[in-house]
């Protein structure tokens, strides 16, 4: 469900996307790695508060085969995780890069943001992997 | 996806898969379907709803032959094979001279007149080479094992498959679960085993080869049957408390603790005679030191295989032997093994996801009610 923000969105090889608001940055997993996913299930997001590193583990997506990570596209600490994800998990198929965010984050580095892919660099990305 | 795929083998429903849309990975050497464009979750609803096809034609299926081929199986499975009846189908196990688990299996006495000194069988597909080559061995001179390689393997799963293959062979509709026939189907000659690995009703369909795609796309212009995937086999086989070989049972857990001694007849309980027979029997007389159960978390989380059991003192009881999303629960259901003392159903035990300890009990397996089909008989 690509939708018109998506030209703003910086995404990573491990396929989350960031869309920076303000000194604050939304953070979510892209439409292709939904799809590589499947359903969604289940949902674990970040308590505010929470310090992350760039790369490291910030939250949890299963899918009814399997678990996988979602890590933290910069560094920051956590201002929000999206409450509603726990009990509709499914709005991270229908809606990845809207509704399907998975936690605000206040940047503590935004330079590390420079290091990430836009969208054309990162639908090249994927465009190879699926090669 | 990666260049093993280069080494796989393809079932002769390949094309089909393809052409379906299917998302296709390696599982026991073979290319084989995960899931089609329905996705993994509505094609197990849909299974539990309808009828689904898998492909299954990885399995090994083979025939046994010789002048004494009851007595030849028995001295390597526990199950009751001279008991069989005509068009009987039996699921037992292949096992260790430790009491272990080669293999899990079914094994058929065909109906047909001149195929009395036969018996039919198809086991798992990562577990064939060696099955095949261990049943060859260990029964040389008594019995001749052929492989079916030249057959595909069709399952119709799910409450409306009898209607569905009624409408083609009109005689499938009669069937018992676990009973087998021959018949033709379109125009191909096919064996029909009234059962499954989904906890629904169902048949599992050999095939010629040269016929599968014929059949399969026949059997899928139905308008209640949908194609699924490896994906959903695994969600509904849990949800029916099914094993999986390789996961739940292998050469390291016994019948016994496994939970399979209702495969075990009074007759072989008495007599032994198969591999392991001192272990196995000695655990059903004096218990197990650990059982399969089922658990249900008590969260949301999922629990994966191998996640670590521990009782209330954080004690390390067992771990998860297979778990994942129930789309028919609608939560998180697994399998695993526990010490004996922890395995009545109710019991608390936590589970440790992701370093964390989450709340989980034993529960009667299957989660979702098995629905085979018997005629009444009064």
């Amino acid at each position: 469900m690509a939708n018109s923000n998506d030209a703003k969105l910086r995404y990573t090889k491990d396929h989350e996307w960031i869309r920076v608001e303000g000194a604050d940055a939304v953070v979510g997993i892209t439409d292709f790695a939904q799809s590589q996913l499947g359903d969604v299930v289940f949902v674990e997001v970040p308590a505010a508060g929470k310090a992350l590193k760039a790369g490291g583990e910030a939250a949890v997506v299963e899918s009814v085969k399997a678990a996988s990570e979602v890590y933290a596209p910069v560094s920051g600490t956590v201002v929000e995780g999206n409450a509603a994800l726990p009990d509709h998990p499914e709005t991270v198929n229908s809606d990845p890069t809207g509704a399907g965010w998975f936690f605000k984050l206040r940047l503590s580095n935004p330079s590390e943001l420079d290091g990430l892919m836009d969208k054309a660099a990162y639908e090249k990305f994927v465009a190879e992997l699926s090669a | 996806m990666d260049q093993s795929q280069d080494h796989l083998k393809s079932t002769p429903l390949e094309s089909l898969h393809l052409a379906r849309g299917a998302k296709m990975v390696g599982f026991a050497g073979y290319s084989m379907p995960v899931q089609y464009p329905l996705g993994v979750l509505k094609e197990h609803l849909h299974t539990r709803a309808a009828a689904g096809l898998f492909d299954v034609s990885h399995m090994g299926q083979a025939e046994l032959v010789g002048d004494d081929v009851d007595k030849a199986m028995e001295t390597l499975v526990p199950g009751d094979i001279a008991d069989l009846k005509p068009g009987q189908i039996r699921y037992t196990v292949l096992t260790t001279p430790e009491g272990g688990i080669i293999d899990d299996l079914m094994i058929s006495r065909p109906a047909e007149s001149g195929r009395e000194k036969s018996l039919v069988l198809v086991v798992n597909a990562a577990c064939k080479e060696r099955d095949f080559a261990h049943i060859g061995a260990q029964l040389a001179g008594r019995a001749t094992l052929t492989r079916h390689d030249d057959a595909a393997l069709i399952a119709l799963q799910g409450p409306k498959a009898a209607d569905v293959l009624a409408r083609l062979v009109p005689a499938a509709a009669a069937m018992d679960f676990m009973t087998t026939r021959t018949d033709v189907l379109a125009n191909a000659p096919v064996r029909l085993f009234r059962s499954g690995y989904t906890g629904e009703d169902g048949y599992e369909i050999s095939v010629p080869n040269a016929e599968a795609v014929r059949i399969a796309e026949i059997l899928l212009n139905q308008p209640e049957v949908q194609p699924i995937g490896l994906g959903a086999r695994d969600s509904l086989r849990l949800e029916a408390g099914l094993c999986l070989y390789g996961s739940d049972i292998d050469t390291t857990t016994t019948p016994i603790e496994a939970s399979l001694a209702w495969t075990i007849s009074k007759r072989r309980r008495t007599e032994g005679g198969f591999p392991g027979a001192g272990k196995i029997l000695h655990q059903l007389a004096n218990g197990a030191p650990r059982k399969r159960v089922g658990i249900r978390p008590l969260g949301r989380a999922p629990a994966r295989g191998h996640t670590e059991i521990q009782d209330g003192n954080g004690r390390r009881i067992g771990e998860i032997t297979s778990g994942g999303f129930g789309p028919s629960v609608e939560g998180p259901v697994a399998m695993g093994y526990v010490e004996t003392a922890f395995s009545k159903v109710g019991t608390p035990l936590t589970l440790i996801v992701r370093g964390q300890a989450q709340a989980a009990q034993v529960e009667s397996l299957p989660f979702t009610p098995h629905h085979y089909f018997k005629t009444t008989r009064n």
